[in-house]
């Protein structure tokens, strides 16, 4: 197995295994939005009018909840010592371990949004939307996190500090992905300018998370 | 292969831990770096594994691969064990295994080396302090690297453990290896020692 493989995959493992972060996101999730009817009251409209918004809130806040742990278990166990020191390039480990996050808490989140649609009273296309709308904007989530879990990696207990560095830089994430389901939904809106600009939120963070990531590594590693 | 550091100072949080310390290494030799606690030994370690920056001064390889650094060519075995206790024995060592790029390597027979072989299935939050020591250890077995950087190598080994470490850091001195270790117990080998922290 190559070493970027061998990242992805223990990372992934680890997620999935006991005391692993993949489920606490999705329940986390699950939780924030079968509050939310019990909130707001039995207004159906109203349940379908705010859907979209209180998924991808729900989903925003689900992936900050695990991300704190990205570079800081690794770093309390001395791996990240070794992963520095490895021959991959640092910015490709931290590509690889976030694309990991990603699918380990990233997308089961867009995979229960179908299920939790149900309980907003979105119809399928709504869910559908919105759904496609997170599997396009959750990596840019991960991708921007990941340099504030990269930052706040030799503060213990930095969790807080991570939200407060990391919600700026998710709200365009949160603007677009809303934007788009809603354009989804309703007709003279449009959905694909907001969608494009989503995907390219991703793309952009593909490119600059982990350089940042990696330069934030080095630097605060001691 | 030669290893050198020229007029090496640290300085972490503001405090200067040591500064103008010269040492050198070559093939075959270990270094046993000996001082008090506190007086920079690990902070040596992690500086020729390139994890600190020096403040003054520098490292340097001769006659390494020239196409890799020399972190990339030592193992660092540090206080901290890099072992995830929610995978099992066998996928930690695995894992690092495919990290850094082993490519020999039959996972029964390194864990016999260390006598985790009964364990291997076990997951690693199970394991005491001396077998998670064996199973860093064990990472040496399974990448060879030329230069082992080591933090207190036999800490909490016990007594066959720290014999058959003595055994493996001889083996690996002989192949031609070069080892460099923090320790307050006698290494076990040959080693010349590099004093730092005491009042001159």
């Amino acid at each position: 197995m190559t070493a970027l493989a061998a990242l992805i995959c223990r990372d992934v493992r680890i997620a999935f295994r006991v005391g692993g972060g993949a489920l606490i996101g999705v329940l986390f999730f699950l939780t924030v939005v079968v509050l939310m009817p019990f909130a707001l009251g039995p207004d159906l409209a109203l349940l379908t009018r705010l859907g979209p918004a209180i998924l991808w809130l729900g989903a925003l806040l689900a992936s900050l909840l695990t991300l704190d742990r990205l570079f800081a278990a690794d770093h309390e166990d001395g791996s990240l010592d070794l992963i520095v020191m490895g021959r991959m390039p640092l910015e490709l480990a931290c590509a690889a371990k976030a694309l990991a996050h990603w699918l380990a808490a990233g997308l089961p989140l867009v995979i229960a949004t179908p299920v939790l649609g149900l309980l907003l009273n979105l119809d399928a296309t709504a869910t559908s939307a919105v759904a496609l709308t997170l599997l396009a904007g959750t990596p840019a989530l991960t991708f921007t996190g990941m340099i504030g879990a990269a930052l706040a990696v030799t503060l213990h207990r930095g969790g807080l500090l991570l939200a407060v560095l990391v919600l700026p830089l998710s709200i365009p994430v949160l603007i677009f992905g809303v934007a788009a389901s809603q354009g989804a939904i309703i007709e003279p809106l449009s959905f694909g300018a907001p969608f494009s600009i989503l995907c390219a939120l991703s793309l952009v963070s593909f490119v600059i998370g982990p350089f940042a990531a990696a330069a934030s590594l080095r630097y605060g590693l001691d | 292969m030669r290893l050198s550091g020229r007029d090496i100072s640290c300085v972490r949080g503001g405090r200067e831990v040591f500064s103008g310390l010269d040492f050198e290494a070559a093939s075959g030799e270990a270094l046993a770096v000996v001082g008090p606690n506190g007086s920079g030994k690990t902070s040596l370690l992690r500086l020729i594994a390139g994890l600190l920056t020096p403040s003054r001064g520098s490292v340097h390889l001769e006659g390494g691969e020239a196409e890799l650094t020399l972190p990339e060519q030592s193992h660092y075995l540090g206080h901290r064990d890099a072992i995830k206790p929610a995978l099992s024995v066998a996928e930690n060592l695995w894992f690092w295994r495919d990290f850094l790029g082993g490519t020999v390597f039959n996972p029964a027979e390194t864990l016999a080396v260390v006598e985790l072989d009964h364990a291997a299935r076990l997951p690693a939050a199970f394991l005491s302090a001396g077998q998670r020591r064996r199973l860093s250890i064990a990472r040496l077995m399974a990448v060879r690297r030329p230069i082992w950087l080591l933090d207190e190598p036999t800490n909490a080994l016990d007594a066959s453990g720290q014999i058959m470490f003595t055994t493996l850091m001889g083996d690996h001195l002989a192949r031609g290896g070069l080892i460099i270790a923090a320790t307050h117990a006698p290494l076990g080998v040959a080693a010349r020692s590099l004093r730092i922290g005491e009042a001159t």
